[in-house]
């Protein structure tokens, strides 16, 4: 069973290296519940690697990660069940309908999919697309794909969000869609969300943030605090200054 | 997780995997297409060549016709079974098959639901074959039909077993074909799907062992018993322990410890 008051994530000391090339570094902390966290870094900073760690596609060896106080390691089947998703790359099925991509996730999480026809047609109102269910995915643009995921990843009810880069590729309008809309499932539903993102006009003042780089953490706690702690005036600023790089966008 | 809920992950890998197949039918249509020219074509120009004795499970004489019917329903399981494989490489590169592996359900599992999807799709097409086949005047005992249906299981698991495990240590789709070459063709013609074995140890002793021992031959020889109502005792149990094999293989292939960490790094 899940701990009510365990935080939606605990990453504590973990450290992973593929065949001779370390890529994180005893990575250590803690997303509560109904949190937004941004997972800040440049392309090759180790985001995907971490996110591939919590997900369970690779086996955590050095440390320890758990998801509402589950340990993912020893009881990681019950831990993925409250774990929603959306990877960096598209998983959608092409070929299904938005529907029938719908219930294949309920599937793949032992729901009815008699009793999920309110949810599912609620999660596609939700995303605005409520009048393409029978369409197949393939006839949808990039952001309605990506809102399509989001819906999907939260259709379970998860207390935990991953989202890998959910908005590269997306025009403005979209990528400022899609962020106001998990800010708000993580404010109304209380889900804790992890935001990867390489992109520092997605992360606000308020926001909890992650500055990880080369597989370190430089930076933990508010965005207003790394601020203060770099002596910058905006994101992108603090950004350089503690990385040493400008190539956050 | 309850059986109930176990139950609903197998029918909606079930369901998916149908309906991808009914937006596939060229692929289904085009998988007949290879063993009915081998019945048609190859079959009828060597007839003459390679006669086959009395060999069991045949009473009588018989035409060649119906000696390789056996061997291209196991064909038909074969590439069907490599198939679904490289559907899952295909999966996995467009980043489907992270949707699977991230489902609460244990991975055996999952992966499990996937062979038994790809049986049955591969078992509707041998049907498929056996009836065009009938009206070709192959014809098995009508018990036959049914009878063979646990061993065109129990064979299609075996080979899309090896197909998973194939697609878990392969990276690319790139890489696929040329595996396929590596093992569909030697495996097909190493075996005894197109000539009796004693024709190949008349040739030479060495093909002869290896033929004995490949896997397929013992699929083949399992359906050419099954379908006339007879069971090879000996293939029975080289088929279970090849499946046992590959399936132990593809689970360690996809185990995050071992298979999934040599995948490529990320961002």
């Amino acid at each position: 069973m899940s701990e009510p008051d365990a935080p939606a994530l605990d990453v504590s000391g973990v450290s992973f290296a593929y065949p001779r090339r370390p890529v994180l570094d005893d990575i250590s902390f803690q997303v509560p519940a109904g949190v937004f966290c941004v997972l800040l870094g440049v392309n090759g900073a180790g985001k995907t690697t971490l996110f591939s760690l919590i997900t369970r596609l690779f086996l955590c060896r050095a440390g320890c990660i758990r998801i509402l106080g589950q340990d993912l390691a020893r009881d990681g089947h019950r831990a993925l069940a409250d774990l929603g998703v959306v990877f960096q790359q598209l998983t959608l099925d092409l070929d299904l309908s938005l529907r029938q991509n719908l219930l294949y996730h309920c599937a793949l999480h032992g729901l009815d999919p008699g009793t999920m026809g309110p949810r599912i047609r609620e999660a596609l109102a939700g995303a605005g697309l409520a009048e393409r269910a029978g369409d197949k995915v393939r006839q949808l643009s990039g952001g309605q794909r990506r809102r399509l995921e989001l819906a999907r990843a939260l259709l379970h009810g998860p207390r935990l969000l991953l989202a890998d880069e959910p908005t590269v590729g997306l025009d403005v309008r979209s990528r400022q869609a899609i962020i106001e809309q998990v800010r708000e499932t993580c404010r109304l539903q209380g889900v804790g969300v992890l935001w990867a993102t390489h992109l520092v006009d997605e992360v606000r003042p308020e926001d909890s943030v992650l500055l990880l780089h080369r597989g370190r953490l430089l930076y933990r706690g508010t965005a207003r605090g790394m601020l203060e702690a770099a002596g910058a005036e905006n994101v992108r600023e603090a950004f350089a200054r503690l990385t040493g790089e400008r190539e956050a966008a | 997780m309850s059986a109930r809920a176990y139950l609903r992950c197998l029918l909606g890998i079930l369901v998916r995997e149908a309906l991808r197949f009914l937006h596939q039918r060229e692929r289904f249509f085009g998988a007949l297409v290879r063993p009915l020219v081998w019945l048609f074509i190859f079959a009828a120009g060597f007839r003459s060549i390679l006669g086959v004795s009395i060999i069991p499970p045949y009473e009588t004489y018989i035409l060649y016709e119906e000696y390789i019917v056996p061997g291209l329903v196991a064909m038909i399981l074969l590439f069907s079974g490599m198939q679904s494989s490289l559907s899952m490489v295909y999966d996995r590169e467009m980043g489907s098959m992270r949707l699977l592996m991230i489902s609460p359900f244990p991975r055996w599992y999952l992966l499990f639901c996937k062979l038994i999807a790809g049986a049955l799709v591969a078992i509707l097409q041998v049907y498929l074959f056996l009836a065009i086949a009938w009206f070709w005047e192959v014809r098995p005992p009508p018990i036959g039909y049914l009878l063979a249906l646990p061993a065109l299981l129990l064979a299609s698991l075996m080979l899309g077993a090896l197909g998973l495990f194939l697609s878990s240590v392969i990276r690319q789709l790139e890489n696929f074909a040329g595996i396929m070459n590596f093992v569909i063709f030697p495996m097909f013609f190493a075996s005894s799907a197109l000539y009796p074995l004693w024709r190949i140890r008349d040739s030479s002793l060495l093909l002869y062992e290896i033929c004995r021992f490949n896997p397929f031959t013992w699929a083949v020889e399992l359906i050419r018993f099954a379908l006339y109502a007879r069971v090879d005792w000996l293939s029975l149990a080289g088929v279970a322990l090849a499946l046992a094999v590959f399936l132990g293989a593809a689970l360690l292939g996809y185990d995050p410890g071992r298979g999934m960490l040599k995948r490529r790094p990320g961002g």
